[in-house]
């Protein structure tokens, strides 16, 4: 049954897609970008239509100076640093936070911030620094967190904010104007917060096609189907095809904690530099909860490791395999950068999952390095 | 069914003390105590510097497991049966009859005697189940904090059974790739249970011991080709190791693999590969087209392998490469994990 479906989504995308030249569909969602690879659905398309994966991958477009800023407080005496698994590959100037700790350093994975604050509790002799990264799917359960650490009077609980917002930064691509894009496969997770609404100033002031979509193969085949038609139609419409979990209005008590804790602040993306108002510092009722204030470290200057173009990847300028350090020095083993670090990287899929299950070329590319 | 105690908050006279592995006399009695009676067999109780074993003329599998894990007890098992099933697989996927295996226990001070006593009689009750007596042990004792509680490391000598010839040279395209059962369970199980991730589930670990299950293929009469215990590194492990020492490509079928909607869900709530996750129950075999139906059968035919299934076949495609054919038809290239499955974050 399933694959009926499947099998008439595919047809019609080959028939939509047949009226178009090349089409240049961006999904902005690390999970869209894992769910594309490991169902195959990207292998399913048609040649003319081209995938291209932008800064949806929370540990990818992190900077490289809070990766430092993150090792440092890492290196301090009685310091315990909690953060989610992703994290503790990425190389920073003085190594990563895995290799932090097999040198020392207090380093536990949680997977949800709160286990970061009961970590406090049940250590109270530690410092204990909660890595807030990730999208508005991340950001409401740091400040649940937050909350939680305030209501319990926890006075060893922090967090190192790097969150971030989806909106402003696809706007700041869009106004370079240099975006070949054609249209959006909106994220499904951020847009059960935000609301599908959030996307209208791209359909209006970017006539780029707009369409909301889940992570099942038919949800994603769906997602590029609808984008399909509104381009051969002319149309640039916000579109919502996971309507199971995604309201044009989004997800209100999400919004009011965020809103509660959280203020917008200008964040440096990686190799994108400062986007006005792109990410979320903790209003100054919290700052108790800052661990910037707290410890005072200074946010490093960003930069990519030397050949690295996870900076361009993350922005769709660049796919994987231009990259000279792509599978030759930079792989899952060891890492360049984030984009082959993070499980939701585009280098990390393409890597793990073939550009396709049937280019062989890619592995021929890579030879002996693989091993 | 998580374990309630974390090192060092046990108290008086219920815990190991670095005494009990200074070889005098508090050593001995905690082998007394509280390994001898649940363990003692005829070739243990001497205690003497080795056990000497009787074993059938011919050759010997021969193998050594380290276990680390955490939480020591977890659902579905514990770090004892996981010692003994661990090494005990080991040799049945050689196509060995196991036989003895020795017991090597590193013991945290503070360990609550409970605790040792659970895991203990855990090992008494799996070696049991497998068939195989623990001939030979050591106990030793590490401060506080140089250890989570306990390590156990086991090694275990097998009898090879007469013309068995196991090994990936003799692989040839079409020949068909077969799992005993459901994969995923132990590592999403044991996740499950573990510090930070702690999450609720209904998956229990397969750890048990599989020399009865491959029993059972060894006599389906199939021209068994290649047995392997996909542990560390899941499935996915198992595979590209084979296309890397046949030289062959291998295609499986996403849809033909044995996993319960419960760790299908699990994996993707985790952002994990089920392919890449441990088992410690199951088994992968590899034979000829031709008797894999055969192979099928014989593994149903026992309680382990109730839900066996051909996943895949050898290619001449090349360059080598594991590929899956995914549920909705697409493909994509399966390959062996980096270390640890870290939970992705959103």
């Amino acid at each position: 049954m399933v694959q009926n479906k499947t099998e008439i989504l595919i047809k019609q995308i080959e028939e939509t897609a047949g009226q178009l030249g090349d089409v240049q569909l961006m999904e902005i969602c690390g999970t869209h970008t894992v769910s594309l690879f490991r169902t195959g659905v990207k292998s399913l398309l048609p040649a003319n239509v081209h995938l291209i994966s932008g800064p949806g991958c929370p540990v990818c477009v992190t900077s490289q100076g809070y990766i430092d800023e993150a090792c440092e407080l890492a290196g301090r005496p009685g310091m315990t640093i909690c953060t989610y698994g992703d994290m503790v590959r990425v190389p920073g100037r003085v190594g990563s936070l895995e290799h932090l700790r097999a040198r020392g350093a207090q380093v536990v994975v949680v997977y949800s911030p709160r286990d970061a604050v009961r970590y406090a509790a049940s250590h109270p002799d530690r410092e204990v620094v909660f890595l807030g990264v990730g999208f508005e799917t991340t950001a409401p359960a740091t400040a649940a967190a937050v909350l939680e650490a305030q209501r319990e009077g926890l006075k060893n609980f922090s967090v190192l904010t790097a969150h971030k917002l989806v909106m402003p930064a696809m706007l700041a691509m869009l106004a370079t104007g240099e975006m070949r894009v054609n249209g959006f496969l909106c994220p499904g997770h951020v847009s059960i917060v935000t609301g599908s609404e959030v996307y209208r100033p791209i359909v209006q002031v970017y006539a780029r096609p707009c369409v909301v979509a889940g992570f099942e193969p038919e949800q994603l085949l769906r997602g590029i189907l609808q984008l399909l038609r509104q381009l051969t139609q002319g149309r640039a419409e916000v579109e919502n095809v996971y309507g199971v979990a995604v309201t044009p209005d989004g997800n209100p008590s999400a919004q009011r904690i965020l809103e509660q804790v959280f203020e917008p602040a200008d964040a440096v993306w990686r190799a994108m530099g400062t986007i006005p108002l792109s990410g979320l510092e903790l209003r100054a009722a919290w700052s108790d909860f800052d661990a910037r204030r707290r410890f005072g470290v200074i946010f490093g200057k960003d930069y990519d490791p030397p050949g690295c173009r996870c900076g361009e990847v993350i922005q769709g300028k660049t796919q994987p395999i231009e990259c000279p350090l792509f599978a030759r020095t930079c792989t899952p083993a060891t890492p360049v950068g984030p984009c082959m670090v993070s499980s939701e990287g585009t280098c990390a899929a393409w890597y793990k999952y073939g550009r396709s299950g049937t280019d062989r070329a890619m592995f021929h590319n890579a030879g002996g390095s693989r091993r | 069914m998580n374990m309630d105690w974390t090192p060092g908050q046990a108290a008086g006279n219920d815990e190991v003390v670095i005494a009990h592995g200074g070889g005098g006399e508090q050593t001995r009695r905690l082998i007394a105590e509280h390994v001898l009676p649940k363990l003692g067999n005829a070739l243990l109780a001497p205690l003497m510097d080795s056990a000497v074993l009787t074993v059938a003329a011919g050759r010997i599998a021969f193998t050594t497991d380290s276990f680390v894990v955490q939480p020591l007890v977890f659902p579905g098992g514990d770090i004892g049966r996981l010692a003994v099933c661990g090494t005990v697989n080991d040799l049945a996927v050689m196509g060995a009859v196991p036989q003895a295996l020795s017991l090597a226990l590193v013991l945290e001070e503070g360990l609550p005697f409970r605790m040792l006593d659970q895991v203990v009689d855990s090992i008494a009750a799996a070696a049991r189940e497998a068939g195989v007596v623990v001939a030979t042990g050591d106990t030793k004792v590490i401060e506080r904090h140089r250890g989570d509680g306990m390590i156990i490391t086991t090694a275990g000598i097998g009898v090879m059974r007469e013309g068995m010839e196991l090994s990936p040279r003799r692989i040839e395209p079409g020949d068909r790739v077969i799992v005993t059962g459901r994969i995923a369970d132990h590592g999403l199980a044991v996740m499950s249970a573990r510090e930070g991730l702690a999450f609720e589930t209904e998956l229990l670990s397969d750890v048990a011991p599989l020399g009865g299950l491959v029993e059972a293929i060894c006599r389906a009469g199939a021209d068994l080709k290649f047995m392997r215990d996909p542990t560390r590194g899941g499935l996915a492990g198992v595979v590209a190791d084979l296309a890397d020492d046949t030289g062959l490509s291998i295609e499986l079928d996403e849809a033909a693999i044995p996993l319960s909607r419960a760790a299908r869900h699990t994996a993707e709530l985790l952002g994990l590969d089920p392919l890449s996750i441990a088992n410690e129950g199951k088994v992968v075999a590899v034979a000829p087209a031709a008797d894999a139906d055969r192979l099928i059968d014989a593994c149903r035919s026992h309680p382990l392998g109730r839900e066996a299934a051909v996943i895949g076949r050898f290619t001449e495609a090349q360059p080598a490469l594991v590929e899956l054919i995914t549920r909705s038809g697409g493909r994509r290239v399966v390959q062996r994990p980096y270390g640890e499955e870290l939970p992705r974050i959103c």
